[in-house]
């Protein structure tokens, strides 16, 4: 790009370089002169409705906002001249007037955009003597509380609705003094990025439920950490008073987050403090729970797993969860490769291992470049919730004229245009092959393969865009035709020249792969010298020995029925777990209790491949301990050797010397021409992890579970022809049952759901006992 | 999803209004079908008994494609359009300046009594409503009042009267 010209402004005495057309505000903002405001948001539009910006301009007749001022050459600003602080103080007088300065009791106290300006730049008195407007109270969901009489009419979250979250849920209503910001009628904000409202109200009007009346600002302490959810590792601060986590906020970080975090983020630290948080070491003594020292529980999962690997090292298996901290991951591969085992995976919700996949695999370019490309082709991805400031980039790109296309095994409600191509499960592998050939390169299922019209457009776009990328998500990630949909997306990719990328579905998902918690790679993703079983391998084949890190077997896994039985069956099964979830209760036989999201140090690698590192902000709750430090003693005890670190860090970078020179990459030539294991003319489940549902601390964060996402997940859904099939109709109880294991849930009759299926989520409670999140189900009159 | 994305559009309203608010759309370029928002309310107003319910609202924003808040916020900015049932004549009674010096007062003294209702309320047979407005601009006429498309001017008890028995 070539240099840009830049002209001269001057302000409060004061040149400064800036290029032509930019806000003022923006200028001044840059050189750390401040204008106070109410309404400007940099990634918001431009409203200039609070007209708190005021400031002087020679030759200008009278003051004017510098949110909606653009400079221009040799532009003379006076931002504390007497025209200028006159104008700032008679506007900071009229905001007041309706304001109830009910500071005291406001949520906001402390932290208060116009409590900070009105002491900047208001008058010590009103000259107000008149009655205050009062907004009567609405309840617009369980996350956002409302004091719509503190309302100062900013419309920063009207403008977020529209602009970011894309889904305009508040507006102003009424005009002149009856003027109310809400939702009119009465009805929650559902959006999934609906939190940053919050941060975005400069006044007491919008705050957060579940912290309200908890804390003051000044008495938190902030510290910085990485959302634990999804794989954008969205930079967080997290709100800490006396040891708890009392709020999460965002922390800017314009590669990874903007200025966003999701509401999964926001709210999910609410799970530390769930019920069944484990505090002390447990071990099963004939059958039943009992609490134990941690040297007592340490030396049992020691003495257990060292028995089952002196008789066969094969027999070890270790599970753990892509949530687990890169220090965590590494630590339990090398234990089980110290073992002799290499018996070790993540992918828990994975079905087809028919191809191995990349041993680095990764976005296929960097966050921000997402916003940039021209065309997209998402395989089985439900982008807005699984991943959704992945979605948002996407939908500025959509909003900048690119063409989104989806293959997914059910109907999406998006928040920017696209193209959906929704069929069965067997149907996807069709309709991707299809786009394979149009686009011309593919050997797989080519001789197979009917091209329709909409593949052939599709194929084409893919190609003639400037920036194009194909993208596997979480759906796809847990198709039974994985390995067919990645060959034949690779094989797309690699006829149109778009890049290849993987939306990881954890936060730590690449860090996994990194850490060697893969069967056939090792850490630094170098091929290992022995391999073992995969995360479904090694439950088809019990092992009499497994090492559990961070999951709920019962809903992490992509058979839960399967994985319970394996690991019930199993001589001994020690698991490190922040829970007490019943699934361990069951089946476990040591649970080590280790911190939860916050308490532990350690590192995310993010969708791109950013390491990002943290800090425990709290001390792990009760007797808990980093995981990490257990990873450690458990080795120690086990006499492996290299188990003698200091901290997490000494962990980090040992793997980090493993990694030097590895570079992310989804490999091409990873075909794979099998059968198509999805049965076209049964009915399959579709067994999507809700939003609310990802991992365990979500699915104890109170406030979230109360949304209408983690509500609307608690059905089956069908569409009216296999309902009508099943003699069902919506709203009936129905039975939905896999492998003779059996569920009762409402039908919802859902056009979104393709024929041949029925959406029944999985990682949700009463899903512990099906099998297989994409396999065959059947539909029962209850 | 919500009742309202369930909502087919060639469904909405009837034929004739449907035809109506397409006339309106067509006045304005190709993808700004929001624009005939408010010329749609008025219409389904009108078909509507001349008030509108949240129904008929979500019908509008479903019929645009807007976000129904976006219609909630022009149906409660601009005074002509009707929240709650009104009369099947509405009587539009100007209180500004002009005809508040010329004895608007009087005139709605008159109304009160007359017909028993205040601001905003219905006569029990559905007859008559009172709504105070704001000047509309006839004040050579004043006291003045507005019912449907039609100005009343130079009133007095008498020739209200008169009105009054002239509107079903």
């Amino acid at each position: 790009m070539s240099e840009e010209k830049t002209i001269t402004i001057e302000v409060d005495g004061q040149t400064l370089e800036a290029k032509p057309g930019a806000l003022l505000i923006d200028v001044t903002d840059a050189a750390g002169i401040d204008i106070p405001r109410f309404c400007y948001h940099n990634k918001l539009s431009v409203a200039a409705s609070c007209r708190m910006c005021l400031v002087e301009v020679e030759k200008v007749p009278k003051p004017i906002p510098a949110c909606a001022t653009q400079v221009t050459d040799g532009m003379k600003v006076q931002t504390r001249s007497p025209v200028a602080l006159a104008a700032q103080k008679g506007t900071m007088e009229f905001l007041l007037i309706n304001h109830p300065l009910d500071c005291p009791i406001c949520d906001q106290g402390g932290e208060c955009e116009l409590q900070d300006v009105a002491m900047g730049y208001g008058s010590d008195v009103s000259r107000f003597v008149e009655g205050k407007r009062v907004v009567p109270q609405t309840d617009v969901g369980p996350l956002i509380a409302t004091d719509m009489t503190r309302c100062i009419h900013c419309t920063r979250c009207v403008r977020f609705g529209d602009e970011i979250a894309g889904m305009r849920e508040l507006g102003a209503t009424g005009r002149g003094e009856h003027m109310t910001i809400g939702t009119y009628i009465a009805h929650s904000v559902d959006s999934e990025l609906s939190g940053n409202v919050i941060d975005l109200c400069p006044v007491g009007a919008l705050t957060s439920k579940p912290f309200r009346y908890r804390a003051r600002a000044w008495e938190l302490t902030r510290r910085d950490g990485v959302a634990p959810h999804d794989s954008v590792g969205s930079n967080i601060q997290i709100h800490v008073r006396r040891n708890r986590v009392m709020r999460v906020h965002p922390r800017e970080n314009e590669a990874v987050n903007e200025v966003w975090i999701s509401d999964r983020d926001r709210f999910s630290y609410e799970g530390l403090y769930s019920d069944d948080r484990l505090t002390r070491p447990l071990i099963k003594k004939n059958g039943a729970w009992a609490e134990a020292s941690w040297e007592d529980a340490l030396e049992a999962a020691a003495r257990g797993l060292r028995s089952v690997a002196a008789a066969d090292a094969d027999q070890i298996g270790t599970l753990v969860s892509p949530t687990a901290t890169l220090e965590e991951l590494y630590l339990a591969q090398k234990i089980t490769r110290g073992l002799g085992s290499a018996n070790i995976d993540h992918r828990l919700r994975q079905s087809d291992f028919r191809s191995e996949g990349p041993a680095f695999p990764w976005l296929g370019q960097s966050i921000a470049e997402l916003e940039k490309v021209d065309a997209a082709l998402l395989i089985g991805s439900n982008v807005r919730k699984d991943q959704p400031l992945l979605a948002h980039r996407l939908r500025k790109a959509s909003l900048k004229g690119a063409e989104v296309h989806f293959v997914n095994p059910l109907g999406l409600d998006l928040h920017f245009d696209a193209n959906q191509v929704v069929s069965d499960l067997a149907g996807m592998v069709h309709n991707l092959a299809g786009i394979a050939k149009a686009a011309g390169g593919s050997k797989v299922l080519a001789g197979r393969v009917s091209v329709s019209d909409e593949h052939k457009a599709i194929a084409k776009k893919l190609k003639s865009a400037g920036s194009a990328t194909i993208l596997l998500g979480n759906l796809a990630q847990s198709h039974p035709d994985y390995s067919i949909l990645y060959g034949l997306a690779s094989s797309i990719a690699e006829s149109t020249g778009a890049a290849l990328g993987i939306l990881p579905a954890a936060a730590n998902t690449i860090g996994a792969a990194l850490a060697g918690a893969v069967p056939k790679y090792g850490a630094g993703a170098r091929p290992a010298e022995k391999t073992g079983l995969n995360a479904r391998t090694m439950l088809e084949s019990p092992r009499k020995g497994y090492l559990l890190l961070g999951l709920e077997p019962g809903l992490d896994c992509a058979n839960p029925a399967l994985a319970k039985q394996a690991l019930a069956g199993a001589e001994c099964v020690v698991a490190l777990t922040a829970y007490r979830s019943p699934s361990l209760e069951e089946t476990a036989d040591v649970m080590l209790p280790i911190g939860a999201f916050a308490e532990t140090s350690g590192t995310f690698v993010n969708a791109e491949g950013a390491w990002q590192g943290f800090g425990g902000a709290v001390a792990p709750l009760g007797e808990a301990r980093p995981g990490w430090k257990v990873l450690r003693v458990l080795g120690n005890l086990m006499d492996l050797k290299g188990f003698d670190y200091l901290s997490s860090e000494e962990v980090r970078d040992e793997l980090q010397q493993a990694c030097a020179g590895a570079r992310p990459e989804n490999d091409l030539d990873n075909t794979t021409d099998g059968e198509i294991q999805a049965s076209a003319g049964k009915l399959m489940r579709i067994g999507e992890v809700p939003i609310y549902a990802a991992d365990a601390l979500v699915r104890r964060a109170a406030a979230l579970q109360e949304t209408k996402d983690a509500r609307d997940a608690a059905v089956a859904r069908a569409n009216a022809t296999v309902a009508g099939k099943a003699g069902v109709g919506d709203g009936d109880t129905v039975a939905v049952v896999q492998g003779g294991q059996r569920a009762k849930l409402v039908l919802r009759v859902d056009a979104r759901v393709p024929d041949g299926c029925v959406w029944v989520a999985a990682g949700v409670p009463g899903s512990e006992s099906l099998g297989d999140q994409f396999g065959e189900i059947s539909l029962e009159k209850v | 999803m919500s009742a309202l994305e369930t909502l087919n559009k060639d469904e909405l309203f009837t034929p004739e209004i449907r035809a109506e608010i397409d006339r309106e759309i067509a006045k304005y370029p190709e993808g700004q079908k929001q624009s005939a928002v408010m010329a749609a309310l008025r219409i389904v107003q009108d078909d509507n008994g001349g008030w509108l319910t949240q129904e008929r609202m979500d019908e509008v924003a479903a019929y645009l494609d807007m976000p129904p808040i976006a219609v909630y916020e022009v149906a409660t900015f601009y005074s002509m359009y009707e929240h709650k049932p009104v009369g099947r004549n509405k009587l539009c009674i100007c209180t500004n300046v002009s005809c508040m010096i010329n004895g608007s007062d009087k005139i709605v003294e008159h109304l009160n009594n007359k017909l028993g209702i205040k601001w905003g309320e219905v006569t029990e047979d559905g007859r008559f409503s009172l709504k105070e407005v704001e000047c509309l601009g006839a004040c050579g006429g004043a006291p003045m009042m507005q019912v449907g498309r039609k100005y009343y001017e130079n009133l007095t008890p008498e020739t209200l009267d008169s009105i009054l028995d002239e509107l079903e």
